[in-house]
């Protein structure tokens, strides 16, 4: 566990970067963590992905894998990897301020 | 007498490096069963989800699994499967493989695992390179035409290597 500060917030994360507590995430921490790997600014449609994988995992205790967003959030699988080059899987969690999904799809 | 703090630290352990992230898989999809495609499938998936590329390069049995007229007739075999805990001799019963093969898909639709044609699509869209293998297309006298609309080229042994320059290469 280490404490990084995102956009003048202190938050705790893993080693790979992820928020250990989703209360910490903030939309400004969101958009330092997407400059940081080098997805941000972040535009409307990532804030539709993000808003969703929020949601989602609020209502179902996990983050959603790949899929599910491309199925649910109005972003198509083709999308998302425009979005989030190098690793949507990951990515997409990461700067939501979720755990890396635990699904392969 | 000299203090024995003086002495020299003992010098620390070089910390052990972090090994290199994977970049690039390249698998061999060699089988025409629903237990032989969906690793190979799942794990390209897998792959590109964490931005690792990947490339599939499907011959033998394996081209069943980009066979338009195959691709959805996927089975489980019944019989010579070590794993399946049933007599060969009831393995070999007719309807076996079919009752097997559909209780497969039923667990992996509870589980909300797509088909492997939309696994196909899903790999696609993620930038997945999906190969034929030449000579097994010549085998089994298929045409491009023949196979679903996600390969992007059939290639030859020697090609599929040149391609998987610096990658980890996965036989399955």
């Amino acid at each position: 566990m280490q404490a990084r500060e995102y956009a003048g917030r202190r938050v705790d994360i893993n080693e790979e970067g992820f928020l250990l507590d989703s209360d910490q995430w903030t939309p400004e921490v969101a958009e330092s963590i997407a400059v940081e790997v080098g997805v941000g600014p972040l535009s409307d449609k990532h804030w539709q992905v993000i808003s969703f994988c929020r949601e989602d995992a609020a209502a179902q205790g996990q983050a959603p894998g790949l899929r599910r967003i491309a199925k649910q959030s109005g972003v198509t699988m083709k999308e998302l990897y425009k979005l989030f080059p190098k690793g949507p899987g990951k990515l997409a969690a990461r700067i939501s301020g979720l755990p890396k999904p635990k699904s392969c799809v | 007498m000299e203090a024995l703090n003086t002495a020299q630290e003992a010098p620390r352990t070089t910390e052990t490096p972090r090994p290199e992230p994977i970049q690039r898989v390249s698998i061999i999809v060699s089988k025409g069963s629903l237990d032989g495609a969906y690793p190979a499938l799942v794990l390209a998936n897998a792959a590109r989800m964490g931005g690792i590329e990947a490339s599939l390069f499907f011959t033998f049995w394996g081209l069943d699994v980009i066979t338009e007229k195959k691709v959805d007739k996927l089975n489980v075999a019944t019989v010579g499967n070590p794993s399946m805990k049933i007599p060969t001799m009831v393995g070999g019963l007719p309807g076996m493989s079919r009752l097997a093969t559909s209780q497969m898909k039923k667990e992996m639709a509870r589980l909300d695992l797509p088909p492997v044609r939309e696994m196909l699509e899903i790999l696609s869209d993620a930038g997945a390179e999906i190969y034929a293998c030449q000579m097994a297309m010549e085998m089994f006298k298929l045409e491009r035409g023949d196979l679903v609309p996600q390969v992007d080229e059939v290639l030859s042994a020697m090609d599929f290597f040149d391609k998987s320059a610096g990658s980890q290469v996965i036989f399955i």
